[in-house]
């Protein structure tokens, strides 16, 4: 056919326009904001950056949710996608129940953990119910920074395994079973052929969903306003108001350059480090 | 090596019974195929036997070790899968000593197996690949060599050829027989393929239903059916089946008769193999068969027509020998070899016609 | 796989099953009551766990604030066109992707998935400034124009491996009894891809719905739900901030329960 020499080149043509338009063309602007100040080139914006008192915090902060966060959801995914193929009857709604988080907010999640660890919530209620507190406590302070970390390490983990959980699963649906029942004849016991091969064949899916979450991850900033108020600053938090209260444009696209900065680093060291050789590919 | 025993081993999902209580068993050393249609149960049955389904009923027994209850990797088996599963992640070389490193070999031990295996199977040259750059061919080599690596006592085979072109099939089976034999170990062989069952085995059980419903030698299966459907499942052309009317002890075939064993009413089924009918030579008796088709095959010729009031029939007529002309639509006389009878009765089990 | 395997071993199975399901429903359920409980519910020491009293007072409240349906509405036009946009770019593409072999795909799938490298929301930023100047800023469709870039490459990628699914003989025979690509496409190709598109879509909603930093950045009046509720957080009462969290999560868990058995093979295509 003629037509289809042209052809594809219409076809991915809006979306070309389009990412172009708002993906790329932004992309170079934010770099563009972040290194140049009153229309010369240089760090400016991330010496002022760098030099505010809430940077140190929302590098830290950022950086310990992370950390903290997605290795659990990672190690609870796996779990929960090994849990699953036990199961023989009732399969989709448990498949629908544990992937319903998906479907909520960093913001909705941040309230509704608000909900249970504000001082007066369900959280305290049920520590005093078992008599272990005997009035409200505070756990979202600056006064308790550990509780509060934790409370956003829960949070982001019971909003965010979801994402992890189902990549994983289309993961495992794709391996053909016999794998796993070869390494069981020829005497591997359940953790052996976890270890050897559940999880060597299942790296894909572990990088993509470790890229997809990790970027995600440093992108948080709604859950973190809802638990912690301005007592919990992150990064893309930190963007936010300098973009918003101090209407600094500079700064607030330094933030978004190291955020991004980071993002990239992050990725790429996943795609090296989980990388699947071609001729080791089923 | 060790020999298996089943007894009274069945399987039900749910409602669907996918075995009833299957005996079998197969003797040190022994090749025994297990040969039926898809959904016969013979898969089950095998991986009822490898531990990776549990049977509703019945026992195991490997050696004289009852294994019903134990998981694989406690049963002393190996295994080869329909798709080889062979382990994409790792190279041939650890594939094959997968079982060896499982069972905390060492070093010596695991290279000397390895070498050993691979030379069996002629993939020394394979043994730094992964199984991405192998073709078919190779990867199932690797998944014999993997099993023949343990030395184990007793082998099970799923459909392992059933994933190769025709021609590597041929060669395959061939090379996997001498394999095999050289090993000795005591082989299940599960196939569809009756021509693959036939060449391959010492015995073969054929299944239907989730029934073994003979078990014997090839030319036991083949020659001597036990039942319509074993007659025909084995055997291509399928053996003809003509229902005939029995008086006085005898069928009658288009003005033929012939005795038919004790136990048949006034019906009897007459189990017939296309090669084993001739055409009549003049004056001879003979019964007469309506052509519809004509085929040749080769060094044959494959007739397809009716015979015995309308009933279809298939015969096998060697081309080179003087033929009547064979144009559809003409009748021929011809005549079965009285020897080769099996005669069926009306439970479609074979009636016992030989003393 | 273990044949046989023991019951205390089973039961510590289901009980593992059972504390996941616990573990994401009873927050939900938790915000429910704090949702619904009624305006006693936020200041009651300690709260019960179980629905004492359902009242919708909260809910109502909240949703007689000045603004609430409104921040609504925007949220709902926003992620409807999201939606529209992301089908209209991601199908072709997708259709591209998945039937043609040309120069630059590679590249163009190298763009696609960059946007999953990038926090793309921050990218909201510097649009600010443009968006002003070409009168989007403040508007839905603007919204919605940050959210697509998000989207679309997503329903790119679900649509491609939709269309690998479905046999290229169809197409020809389709063409081969006389229809167009595009009539082919339209009468073979896109009924059987349907179902997998429509999830698709749910998806891109449901992403602009729940989408906070670019939908609070590019708004000042015309705010959708989530950029309203995060800019009312620090000042609004508890039992408001419950019941809005609320209105939030229904529509998402729903979408979640429609496109369910979708999820993998929506997700799969994540390892090409």
């Amino acid at each position: 056919m003629r037509e289809g020499r042209l052809l594809p080149y219409l076809l991915i043509a809006p979306s070309v326009l389009f990412l172009t338009g708002l993906f790329l063309f932004p992309l170079g602007q934010t770099a563009l904001l972040a290194f140049q100040q009153g229309g010369s080139w240089g760090l400016g914006n991330f010496h002022r950056m760098a030099d505010d008192l809430n940077f140190g915090d929302a590098m830290a902060n950022t950086f310990k949710v992370v950390l903290l966060a997605v290795p659990l959801q990672l190690a609870l995914a796996l779990a929960m996608t090994m849990m699953l193929r036990q199961v023989r009857r009732g399969r989709d709604i448990l498949v629908w129940i544990w992937s319903i988080p998906l479907g909520i907010s960093d913001l909705a999640a941040g309230l509704v953990w608000l909900a249970i660890l504000t001082d007066q919530g369900w959280f305290n209620s049920a520590l005093f119910q078992l008599g272990l507190i005997s009035s409200p406590q505070a756990w979202l302070t600056y006064e308790t920074p550990l509780a509060l970390l934790a409370a956003i390490v829960i949070a982001e983990i019971w909003r965010a395994t979801a994402i992890v959980f189902v990549i994983l699963l289309a993961g495992v649906q794709l391996l053909p079973k016999e794998y796993e029942e070869a390494a069981e004849v020829f005497g591997a016991t359940a953790w052996q052929r976890f270890m050897r091969i559940t999880l060597p064949l299942l790296k894909p899916s572990i990088q993509t969903a470790l890229i997809l979450r990790t970027v995600l991850a440093f992108e948080m900033f709604a859950m973190a306003l809802a638990l912690g108020g301005r007592n919990f600053p992150v990064l893309v938090s930190e963007a936010f108001n300098w973009q918003y209260q101090s209407q600094d444009y500079g700064v607030a696209a330094a933030y978004a350059v190291l955020v991004m900065a980071i993002s990239i680093a992050a990725t790429l060291v996943y795609l090296v480090a989980l990388r699947v050789p071609a001729e080791q590919r089923a | 090596m060790a020999s298996i025993t089943i007894e009274r081993v069945a399987k039900s999902f749910g409602e669907v019974q996918a075995l009833a209580e299957v005996n079998l068993t197969v003797a040190d050393g022994e090749f025994v195929a297990l040969l039926g249609p898809s959904g016969c149960g013979k898969t089950t049955l095998l991986r009822i036997i490898a531990g990776l389904e549990a049977q509703s009923r019945g026992r195991v027994l490997i050696g004289e070790r009852d294994v019903s209850d134990l998981p694989p990797r406690k049963r002393g088996l190996a295994m080869v899968f329909q798709n080889y599963a062979v382990f994409p992640h790792l190279t041939v070389f650890e594939n094959v000593a997968f079982g060896l490193r499982m069972a905390k070999a060492d070093k010596a031990r695991v290279l000397a197996q390895v070498e050993k295996a691979a030379s069996l199977l002629h993939i020394e040259g394979l043994l730094k690949r992964y199984p991405a750059q192998l073709s078919g061919g190779q990867r199932q080599r690797v998944a014999v060599a993997r099993a023949l690596a343990v030395e184990p006592a007793v082998l099970l085979m799923d459909e392992p050829l059933s994933n190769l072109d025709a021609l590597l099939r041929l060669e395959m089976r061939a090379e996997l027989k001498g394999v095999l034999a050289q090993a000795g170990t005591t082989t299940l062989y599960v196939t569809h393929d009756q021509t693959e069952a036939m060449g391959l085995a010492d015995r073969i059980a054929v299944m239907h239903g989730g029934r073994i419903e003979q078990v014997g030698t090839p030319s036991d299966i083949y020659d001597r059916p036990r039942t319509r459907f074993v007659g025909g499942f084995v055997g291509n052309p399928p053996m003809n089946f003509l229902d005939l009317p029995v008086r006085d002890g005898k069928a009658d075939l288009g003005g033929m008769t012939f005795p038919v064993p004790a136990g048949s009413g006034s019906q009897v089924l007459l189990g017939l193999r296309g090669e084993d009918i001739v055409p009549a030579s003049e004056g001879e008796p003979g019964f007469v068969f309506t052509l519809r088709v004509a085929e040749l095959l080769g060094p044959q010729f494959l007739l397809t027509g009716s015979a015995a009031g309308g009933q279809p029939m298939r015969v096998v007529l060697p081309a080179g020998g003087t033929l009547p002309p064979l144009t559809p639509g003409t009748d021929l006389r011809l005549k079965p070899d009285v020897a080769r009878l099996s005669w069926i009765g009306g439970d479609g089990i074979a009636l016992e016609q030989r003393s | 796989m273990n044949p046989r395997p023991s019951r205390f071993d089973r039961a510590l199975f289901f009980t593992g099953l059972a504390v996941l399901c616990v573990w994401t429903l009873l927050p939900i359920y938790l915000l429910a009551l704090g949702a619904l409980g009624g305006r006693d519910i936020v200041s009651q020491w300690p709260k019960p766990f179980a629905p004492f009293s359902v009242a919708l007072d909260t809910l109502r409240t909240f949703l007689a604030i000045d603004g609430v349906w409104r921040a609504t509405w925007v949220s709902v036009k926003a992620a409807a066109m999201t939606m529209v946009m992301a089908l209209a770019m991601g199908v072709p593409a997708g259709y591209a992707l998945a039937r043609f072999r040309f120069r630059g795909s590679g590249a163009y799938r190298i763009l696609i998935l960059m946007t999953r490298a990038f926090p793309v929301a921050i990218l909201a930023l510097p649009l600010t400034v443009s968006f002003i100047r070409l009168g989007v800023y403040d508007t839905p469709f603007g919204v919605a124009l940050v959210h697509a870039v998000l989207a679309t490459p997503f329903a790119t990628l679900v649509c491609a491996s939709l269309f690998m699914g479905i046999p290229r003989e169809f197409e020809e025979a389709a063409w081969v009894f006389g229809c167009s690509r595009f009539t082919g496409f339209i009468k073979v190709v896109l009924p059987l891809a349907l179902p997998g598109i429509a999830a698709a879509s749910i998806f891109a909603f449901v992403l602009s719905w729940n989408e906070v930093f670019a939908a609070s950045v590019l708004t000042v009046r015309q705010r959708p739900l989530t950029a309203f509720l995060l800019s009312v957080l620090s000042e609004s009462p508890l039992h408001l901030q419950f019941a809005g969290g609320l209105i939030l999560i229904v529509p998402s868990v729903l979408f979640i329960f429609l496109v369910r058995r979708r999820l993998f093979a929506m997700w799969g295509i994540g390892n090409r």
